[in-house]
């Protein structure tokens, strides 16, 4: 089959399936939409439909982002608006499909937003939502919408018309193409691709490789698992002319192996594209040949790093190593190698198919396009967004993500991961592209965005990170293997209370050591929480060192639980939630009492009551 | 988690010797015919061999060390490099426990404290029934449900204390 047949093959399939007069059901079954319980939601939407007898289409499609309303189920009956519905449980299944399909009523408890033309009343449209409308949706254009283990819904989309294009243009102008658009990498180091692509093509050698760096090692970020579970094509058509451009016809997908369902889809769509001739000898007639294997990574953040992800495909422990020669130049078993991240590789087919202008009419003069970001933590609506590059923080944490839930105070938003900064209330007005978040001290990064509130502690958001660097420090250099040790000593010592005067001049040096005494990319920022919480929650550390006290009552050591007499009715909610038996049951209508010497501060008292009687110091 | 390959040597004294049966040198055997024998093939094989016998036994890394015709401390050097290689045998049930940011700040250390306080060990621990393993993950990426953990292959997400108990109590037979 050529391609024009497999594109009309699948785009008639897809016209059939959208006009055919059948019921259409979609349901979201990425890991997060699992996790929630989807498979249970599928299970009862196939019984139910069977006792029913009714016939329809279900398609299990990836994660459109919405993760704050998982599990979510789109239901269309043949010729009238769809709804999209979330949070759905197995047990509400039955009522959903007698309200939406057997009686055509939406079922307006759970229904999120309508699609389709015509809308329906007291439903707002689907990409009218809060979440949704401010968003320009260009990597993440497909997920949630098309069946991801399905290469004909990829295709009927225009999806490998990118690469069609590619080959009806020289490599070289699809670098220029490329350049043009002004895409950088989206890994968070924000190197322009186009010249990446061009410095790798120029580069002596026959052999060369082409690497799609999946080892999402940021806590905290899921763009990347996101993407490849619920579009994987759209990485893998951009993988195919990246390598066109540079020359290279063996690519590699390093992937973590936390990420086993987006593993599986991958696969799968390597067969399929194999069997459409998309990879291979001579793919499409071109004349051009490729070839993608899956590198699982083995637990180690580092590897994350580009020289020590190359390390690690080779078998080695992953240590990075000095550079140059730069990967172009030398890198997967000494041959020239592009490295580029998921996110990057997918804005690459719309780009080529839509225009570099197009692509480069959104975001700021610096970065172009749009970016996506997972919002996490203490957020209303978690999820993952793509905005135009410039959107303000505010946009996006309150605007999109609806703000801190429990009438909470914002305290600071997380950006770049352990690479990255805390940024504080008065940074919410900041333009978010490359240059603005390293001027404020942070880093973009591959786009976590965790959010916290009045109960979150600075420091001790310094001191988990620190934790984490350490214990990810691969043990190359001395000042990372050893620095982030001491500096972690010392934040442990100021949240366990023992913080000493001079503490934050010592955190301060040690920062600036490890920064320029390390090779590379995460002994060099490893000390940026600790500098950016310093920088603008100092104050935080002062009240830790010198008053002993947690403005967030989140340090264990600085801090009582108590009852507030007055306000404890002596319900006893609380006596049988203490997992370690601190609180004594008194008799009705009498306040309980906290051990202090059996309580672990846990919180878990707190968390119950209904009445604010628990009290933290 | 507070493992660091470099100055640590805690794996070192945890290797374990399997009793050497005809069946597991078999099962090895199999595995190790499925792949190339060069450098390369060394992460994929002993993944592969954890999936098969739940960790690395000693007999079969230096069978890996035949195989590619590397030294036995090579592959020593780049089992104990990576998190996911466990050079001990495992509990039926792994419960692996995500420590990344989102769940961090939505209170994952209690949630961990209340694993530890109610089987008794820490993470990287087994019980000593062998029923449950403890470990904790850097992240799942499952953010958007924090806090998250795992046990086996099933995900449980929006956790509370007082949760732990109820979601122990359904993994016993």
């Amino acid at each position: 089959m050529t391609f024009a047949e497999i594109y009309r093959k699948a785009k008639a399939e897809r016209e059939a399936l959208e006009s055919g007069g059948r019921i259409r059901i979609l349901v979201g079954t990425a890991s997060c939409g699992r996790a929630a319980g989807a498979d249970a939601v599928l299970k009862a939407i196939s019984s139910e439909l069977e006792r029913q007898s009714i016939e329809a289409t279900i398609t299990r499609v990836g994660c459109i982002g919405l993760c704050y309303a998982e599990p979510l189920v789109a239901i269309t009956n043949p010729g009238r608006p769809g709804a999209f519905y979330g949070g759905v449980t197995p047990e509400i299944v039955p009522e959903l499909i007698e309200s939406h399909i057997v009686n055509d009523k939406p079922y307006a408890d759970l229904a999120l937003g309508t699609t389709g033309s015509g809308g329906i009343t007291g439903i707002p449209r689907l990409f009218d939502m809060p979440m949704l409308k401010p968003q320009v949706r260009i990597a993440l254009r497909n997920c949630g919408l098309i069946d991801p283990e399905d290469i004909n819904h990829y295709i009927a989309g225009d999806g490998y018309g990118g690469l069609a294009k590619a080959f009806s243009m020289t490599p070289e102008e699809v670098i220029a193409k490329i350049k043009r658009s002004g895409l950088r990498g989206r890994g968070g180091a924000g190197f322009p691709t186009g010249l990446k692509w061009e410095l790798c093509r120029k580069a002596l050698g026959k052999t060369k490789y082409l690497i799609c760096n999946a080892d999402e090692g940021d806590p905290g970020a899921f763009m990347d698992r996101l993407l490849l579970e619920s579009d994987p094509h759209t990485v893998l058509e951009g993988m195919l002319i990246g390598a066109y451009a540079i020359g290279a016809n063996e690519g590699y997908i390093y992937i973590r192996i936390e990420y086993p369902l987006a593993i599986e889809r991958l696969e799968l769509a390597l067969e399929q594209m194999t069997e459409y001739g998309l990879l291979g000898e001579d793919i499409l007639g071109s004349g051009f040949s490729f070839d993608i294997k899956i590198k699982r990574g083995a637990g180690a953040f580092v590897c994350g790093e580009e020289t020590a992800l190359m390390a690690s495909i080779e078998g080695k422990r992953g240590l990075p190593r000095p550079r140059p020669p730069f990967p172009a130049q030398a890198g997967l078993w000494g041959r020239p190698t592009n490295i580029n991240n998921v996110e990057t590789l997918a804005n690459v087919p719309p780009i080529l198919q839509r225009g570099a202008g197009w692509f480069a009419g959104y975001g700021t003069e610096k970065s172009k396009g749009t970016k996506t970001f997972a919002l996490a933590g203490k957020i209303e609506r978690t999820g993952l967004v793509e905005v135009p590059m410039g959107t303000t923080l505010q946009e996006i944490i309150y605007d999109i993500g609806g703000g801190i839930p429990g009438g909470k105070r914002f305290r600071a938003v997380q950006t770049g991961g352990p690479s990255g900064g805390c940024l504080p209330a008065s940074l919410l007005d900041l333009p978010v592209d490359y240059e603005s978040l390293t001027q404020a001290g942070s880093i973009m990064g591959s786009g976590g965005m965790v959010v916290m509130d009045e109960d979150t502690c600075m420091v001790d958001i310094a001191r988990y990170f620190l934790s984490f660097t350490r214990s990810e420090s691969c043990g190359k250099c001395v000042p990372c293997r050893l620095g982030t040790k001491q500096m972690l000593d010392i934040l442990e010592d100021i949240t366990g209370g023992k913080g000493k005067p001079g503490d934050v001049e010592l955190l301060s040096d040690l920062a600036r050591s490890i920064k320029v005494g390390s090779l590379c990319g995460l002994g060099q920022t490893a000390p940026n929480p600790v500098l950016t919480t310093l920088r603008y929650f100092r104050d935080e550390y002062e009240e830790h060192i010198s008053e002993h006290r947690c403005r967030a009552a989140a340090c264990k050591e600085l801090i009582t639980y108590s009852i507030i007499d007055e306000k404890c009715p002596g319900c006893g909610l609380c006596v049988r939630e203490c997992p370690v038996d601190a609180i004594t049951f008194k008799g009705k209508k009498k306040p309980v009492i906290i051990d202090e010497t059996k309580c672990t501060r846990c919180g878990a008292c707190y968390d119950i009551c209904r009445l604010d009687a628990v009290k933290i110091e | 988690m507070d493992y660091n390959p470099i100055i640590s040597c805690r794996n070192a004294i945890q290797l374990t010797l399997v009793p050497v049966t005809n069946k597991s040198r078999e099962q090895l055997g199999k595995i190790l015919s499925s792949y190339g024998a060069d450098m390369g093939s060394l992460l994929p094989i002993l993944e592969a061999v954890q999936r098969r016998f739940g960790y690395l036994p000693e007999e079969a890394m230096e069978e890996v060390a035949r195989f590619l015709g590397i030294a036995n401390s090579t592959v020593y050097s780049v089992a104990t490099f990576y998190s996911h290689f466990r050079l001990a045998p495992i509990g039926k049930r792994i419960i692996r426990v995500c420590r990344g940011t989102a769940c961090h700040v939505r209170g994952v250390a209690g949630i961990l404290d209340e694993l530890e306080k109610r089987l008794s060990i820490r993470p990287r621990e087994t019980t000593a029934d062998g029923e449950y393993t403890l470990e904790t993950i850097a992240c799942f990426g499952s953010c958007a449900l924090a806090p998250v953990m795992v046990i086996n292959d099933r995900v449980y997400g929006r956790l509370t204390t007082g949760k732990i108990g109820q979601i122990l109590e359904g993994h016993r037979d």
